[in-house]
């Protein structure tokens, strides 16, 4: 499998690391709303499709990524910085696309 | 200054080694930079930073996402999201950039003693360095002066291409040795010469 950085380009999936569930909701820490925590922590939507994930290009530019990979097919539709990298240091190479 | 002793020492040995009677078709070395400076951009002020390179570097460093550039003498190359890698041979090169990266721009760090700078060049660098990396050395998707983060298994490495046959790879110094002895090790079949 591959995914695509946004920095570095396709790169093996042996250089990520799987950092959860992307849909997951985290009540505020000082809540007590312990329905919102236990979603928070035991709810998955599991789906047979696209599924929302979080996972970190450890072996590469160290960057957190939201990616949707289709449970069924592990095809990769699409992969985005988790926090908003607004500089023009972040814009992959032209020659990374090929 | 005082001298640095390199981490590759007990197994540096210069001269030709392995399958070298037919030619010699990697050269493996030791750059030993004296600086080397990780720079990091807060978001939005990457811009800021790469003239910040230029200012003390005197490096047009371009823009983009893993760009880089080197003169012989300095180099400078991005791995990650408004981060980057300078290194040169003077020393004090973190001390001239604390001086002009302001703590608006972003941070710098003098890992000179963290890393150590392993320089593989010759026709058969890339295929060598393709046992080890699962990235794409070919000149055609790694121009001459970009940098790449990967690893190989669980050692990180940042990679620079300073020539159409030439790499630097920059890994933690307590790794250096075993990265070395491995790179020796790839390279026999092809014969390579330490210098
Ligand atoms: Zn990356």
């Amino acid at each position: 499998m591959l995914i695509t950085c946004p920095y570095c380009g396709p790169r093996d999936v042996i250089e990520f690391t799987y950092q959860g569930d992307g849909n997951r909701a985290r009540p505020e820490p000082a809540s007590q709303n312990f329905e919102a925590w236990n979603a928070y922590v035991y709810d998955r939507l599991n789906p047979a499709g696209d599924h929302n994930e979080i996972w970190q290009h450890s072996g590469g530019c160290r960057a957190h990524l939201r990616v949707v990979r289709n449970t069924l097919t592990h095809e990769i539709s699409s992969v985005t910085f988790v926090r908003g990298h607004h500089g023009s240091a972040s814009r992959p190479e032209a020659e990374d696309r090929s | 200054m005082v001298e640095r002793q390199s981490p590759l020492e007990p197994d540096f040995h210069v001269g030709s080694h392995g399958n070298f009677e037919h030619g010699v078709e990697v050269i493996l070395t030791e750059t030993r930079p004296d600086s080397i400076v990780q720079l990091a951009a807060w978001p939005g002020e990457e811009k800021m930073l790469i003239a910040a390179i230029r200012t003390v570097t005197g490096l047009a460093l371009p823009d983009g996402a893993g760009a880089g550039v080197s003169d012989g003498v300095k180099s400078a190359f991005g791995f990650a999201p408004g981060k980057f890698i300078v290194a040169g041979e003077a020393e004090g090169l973190a001390d001239a950039f604390a001086k002009v990266v302001t703590p608006v721009i972003g941070t710098v760090t003098d890992i000179s003693h963290g890393r150590t700078a392993i320089r593989i060049a010759g026709p058969k660098a890339e295929w060598v360095l393709s046992k080890f990396f699962a990235i794409d050395f070919a000149l055609t998707a790694f121009a001459v002066g970009a940098g790449r983060s990967t690893v190989h298994h669980d050692i990180f490495a940042q990679i620079q291409r300073t020539g159409t046959d030439q790499f630097d790879i920059y890994v933690f110094r307590s790794f250096a040795r075993s990265v070395w002895k491995a790179l020796c090790r790839a390279s026999e079949e092809v014969g390579y010469d330490v210098q």
